[in-house]
């Protein structure tokens, strides 16, 4: 197969990109763009440590071919931070100690992001917000510390800077 | 003593990599790219046990976009291992000349311009082996017609630990009842959410530099300029960032290796990253055990004696084994006072993947096995099990003879603590039960196999002119926030505040050697380093502002929050960065720089240190499916004096989680030597779905040995668990299940055996 142009929208800005179309989305935003916040952790869909946003929702971007996004808007873990503040789940994040290793916190916070998004301010139950991020594993710190972050800002207790 | 006012320890920070971490910025080795760097990928044995007849790679090094290929031969054939004190035990090649002994096991590697370019070249590789019988379990490869996996190496058997203290047979004499249990306890994947990964750079002049994970630069530091024949000095480790290791990642691995060999061989960086499979495969796991447990004791619950048996599936190499086989002997006594113990244990060499190290380090096996069999004489001869581990454990200052000093011990509070919270829950619905189990664990070990010259920990402070920090070690942070510690450590310590500190780590080109993180050693080792090298800075600061404040020698002076004052008199001082402006004049501009280091003496043969603790699992159990949910998690733990609180319950809610699973979802079973679950789908961890709440209390306790009365937390709490998950199980069926992990297989035929037991009656 032929290579392919590839024109999307990441952490809102334009690239165009000249791919082979079995890329993965997780190749086109890591190798092809450098994004590298983004990780890797399994070969078979499992572990959510590549999950970015397209148009809004979680993906697993191993999960996609990068041509399947044609004029789509990605955000990755770059994206969140906006001239240098903080979104609220990084703050909430770092005020609870929601990460160890870090490996699994760009895909963690990106579903906790768009969990957070979807609730349109309703306080989620504790076990809503475990199923928000039930995709993704993280190795080092028992979700629990996740868990009240995500809870904190669902509260309200963080506020866009 | 431990109700010192601090400044910095104990308060809630974040860790000083947060802002990396949560935003992106954070490389891992897995994210480095180098100009020219070619990909590595792995040619593995699909054969448990085989001799390497012929390799011929001459089709896949004519392959369009290879740019080489390495075996065996390409290598000087040293066998290598982290015992490498003691040349028996060094006994993998990895990538081997004569044999194959798993399944998994490297036997060349390929370098490409692209990864899928090195993988597709990977079946043009053409290796005749001469297959041979093989062997996978333990008991089976002890026995005298099992197939020889190591030649020379009699029955299998790899090493073998004797423990014993007191008159055993004496002390068995003195028991009013005896019991005896065999368990099989499982093995774990470390399963690090970064794969195993390295980029390799060998240069012209004769120097390497590796990127990679590692739990200790200094230890892959030294294996790598081993086995390839260079000076270690002339080898550069560099962990940017390491994507977990729970104790797999600090012996030398094959993407390590392999990736060296193709850049000495091809003078271009190489980068080769394991795929989940490879990493499930072929890194290591831990170490799977069989124990025999005798335990002898008084009616009224007093230990006498006990005599345990134990064979572990030590698979094809040592590695970091033959400590586990040591460690899950000693802790298999812990946290109690036996009048006599003897411990026998067997680590034997079968056709599987090598075992090794896993947080914990054998002792989750060990206290398995005893807090269970613990419970069940405690129901046998009905007697209180808080009130049986509070009559026979550790109290503060107790030698376990011959082997080791305790000194802090919270072990009593922690007991009190979980009986207090188990009471509060009172009668609890059918099928539903609390397990609890005691135990303890080292502040660092004090063993010295990797023969290192150097001082287990040393620390290199330099304060700038503005009286900022920089603060040079060797531990290594893998997560659990030891650049974060150490940086609590030296705030307090020279009394400035956490943002004036920059933490040097991961790096052997400048950074001192340390052990690195295994065995709990960071906080009390490298902290002790830490500690010391800022009071060396601190006193060379003080001694200028004696001169300069012109006050009575007999004051004392200290520095807290920048402020250099008379502690009698804390209005009295002056501008910390005002005294480090003036001392740099005085010393003709060089700059103030404190040097510290530690190694243990006088402390016995395990540890400086002991953390205790008690857990506790409210678990229920669908008597149809066999199904267990667990509704919480209790923790009273004794680490001594706290430095970081955010990340110190990080750390016991994480070993919750990773204990969990090896109580009873994780499992590896092989079959024909082949692991039948390499991946996230069929491998199960545990998920946010799954963890219950897991709070934790702690008991106030100074270790004397640690900075700050500091010493273990985070490793110790992986002991616990699948014991009192057990228990609990116990409590609320009557079940005794003695094999790992305890599936709902397990537990619906434990309840048809005790309903045909009940029938029989």
């Amino acid at each position: 197969m032929e290579k392919q142009v590839l024109r999307f929208k990441v952490n809102g800005d334009e690239y165009e990109i000249f791919i082979h179309p079995k890329t993965l989305l997780a190749e086109a935003i890591r190798d092809h763009l450098g994004l590298t916040g983004t990780k890797r952790g399994c070969d078979t869909v499992s572990c959510g440590a590549c999950t970015v946003m397209v148009n809004g929702f979680s993906v697993k971007s191993c999960s996609v071919l990068a041509i399947q996004c044609q004029d789509m808007e990605i955000t990755t873990v770059e994206g969140l931070e906006k001239n240098g503040k903080l979104s609220p789940v990084q703050r909430a994040f770092l005020d609870h100690g929601s990460y160890q290793c870090g490996f699994c916190t760009p895909g963690m916070l990106i579903s906790s992001t768009t969990f957070l998004n979807e609730l349109n301010g309703k306080v989620p139950s504790d076990m809503e917000i475990r199923e928000g991020i039930e995709g993704n594993i993280c190795r080092c710190t028992g979700y629990n510390s996740i868990v009240r972050a995500i809870d904190a800002v669902a509260q309200g207790k963080y506020k866009e800077e | 003593m431990s109700h010192k006012k601090f400044s910095v320890i104990n308060t809630p920070v974040h860790n000083i990599d947060g802002i990396a971490k949560v935003t992106g910025r954070a490389t891992y080795a897995f994210d480095v790219t180098l100009p020219g760097m070619l990909y590595g990928k792995i040619l593995r044995s699909p054969h448990p046990h085989a001799r390497i007849i012929s390799i011929d790679t001459s089709k896949a090094e004519q392959f369009p976009g290879v740019r080489g290929v390495v075996t065996g031969k390409d290598t000087l054939g040293i066998k290598q291992g982290i015992w490498r004190r003691y040349e028996e035990l060094c006994d993998e090649q990895i990538l081997p000349l004569e044999k194959v002994r798993y399944i998994g096991e490297p036997v060349a590697a390929v370098a490409a311009v692209t990864e899928e370019i090195a993988e597709q070249a990977l079946d043009l590789i053409d290796v005749e082996y001469e297959v041979l019988p093989a062997v996978y379990e333990p008991l089976e490869a002890i026995k005298k017609e099992a197939p020889t996996i190591h030649e020379g190496v009699e029955r299998n058997i790899n090493v073998t630990r004797h423990i014993e203290w007191g008159d055993v047979d004496e002390a068995f004499e003195e028991a009013d009842y005896i019991r005896e249990d065999w368990f099989k306890c499982s093995g774990q994947h470390h399963m690090c959410m970064e794969t195993r990964c390295a980029v390799s750079n060998f240069t012209p002049e004769g120097k390497l530099t590796v990127y990679t994970g590692t739990q200790s630069a200094y230890y892959h530091q030294g294996l790598l300029a081993g086995v390839l024949g260079l000076r270690e000095g002339d080898v550069r480790v560099i962990a940017p960032y390491t994507g977990g290791g729970f104790g797999g990642k600090f012996e030398l691995d094959a993407a390590q290796f392999c990736s060296a060999v193709l850049s000495m061989k091809l003078h271009k960086p190489v980068k080769i990253v394991f795929t989940r499979e490879e990493d499930f495969i072929a890194s290591k796991r831990r170490t799977p055990m069989f124990y025999y447990v005798r335990t002898g004791v008084k009616k009224d619950g007093t230990f006498c004696a006990r005599e345990s048996r134990m064979f572990s599936n030590g698979g094809a190499y040592t590695g970091m084994g033959a400590t586990a086989l040591y460690l899950t002997g000693f802790f298999h006594s812990f946290p109690y006072k036996w009048k006599g113990y003897r411990y026998d244990g067997y680590r034997v060499y079968t056709n599987t993947m090598p075992s090794t190290s896993m947080r914990g380090f054998g002792a989750p096996q060990g206290m398995f096995c005893s807090e269970t069999q613990i419970d069940w004489i405690c129901a046998d001869l009905g007697l209180d099990p808080f009130e049986v581990r509070r009559k026979n454990g550790h109290t503060p200052g107790y030698e376990v003879p011959g082997q080791a000093f305790i000194g802090s011990c919270g072990l009593e509070e922690c007991i009190d603590e979980i009986e207090k919270w188990a009471k509060a829950k009172g009668e609890l619905p059918p099928n539903r039960g609390i397990g609890i189990s005691a135990c303890g664990f080292m502040t660092g070990g004090i063993f010295n196999w990797f023969d290192t010259p150097y001082s287990f920990s040393s620390a290199v402070v330099t304060i700038n002119v503005d009286g900022t920090v920089e603060l040079y070690v060797g531990c290594q942070d893998i997560g659990q926030g030891s650049n974060t510690t150490m940086a609590i450590i030296a705030a307090e310590t020279l009394g400035v505040k956490m943002e004036d500190i920059k933490v040097h780590s991961g790096d052997t080109d400048h950074c001192p050697a340390d052990l690195g993180a295994w065995g709990s050693r960071q906080t009390l080792m490298t902290g002790n380093a830490v500690k010391m090298a800022c009071e060396d800075a601190k006193k060379q600061l003080l001694e200028f502002a004696y001169a300069e404040m012109g006050i009575n020698i007999v004051y004392d002076l200290d520095i807290k929050d920048r402020w250099v004052h008379i502690v009698a008199r804390p209005e009295r001082g002056m501008k910390y960065e005002e005294l480090v402006q003036k001392a740099l004049r005085g010393k003709d501009g060089q700059r103030i720089m404190g040097r510290g280091y530690y190694t243990p003496h006088r402390k016995g043969m395990i540890s400086p240190a002991y953390s205790y603790m008690m857990q506790a699992v409210d678990a229920e159990i669908d008597p149809e499916t066999g199904k267990i949910k667990i509704h919480e998690v209790m923790t009273a733990h004794d680490c001594g004096q706290p430095i970081n609180p955010l990340g110190l319950v990080g750390q016991l809610e994480g070993a919750a989680s990773m204990a969990l699973g090896y109580a009873y979802l994780e499992d590896m079973p092989f079959e024909d030597g082949k692991l039948m679950n390499p991946n996230l789908v069929d491998y199960k961890v545990i998920r946010s779905t799954e963890m219950p709440p897991s709070p934790s209390i702690e008991v106030d306790t100074y270790e004397e040995e640690g900075p700050y009365g500091a010493k273990e937390a985070g490793e110790g709490l992986t002991n616990p668990t699948a014991a009192a998950l057990d228990n609990a199980v116990f409590h609320a069926m009557g079940l005794q299940i003695k094999e790992l992990p305890i599936t709902p297989e397990r537990i619906r035929k434990a309840i048809a055996e005790k309903k045909a037991q009940e029938a029989q009656k």
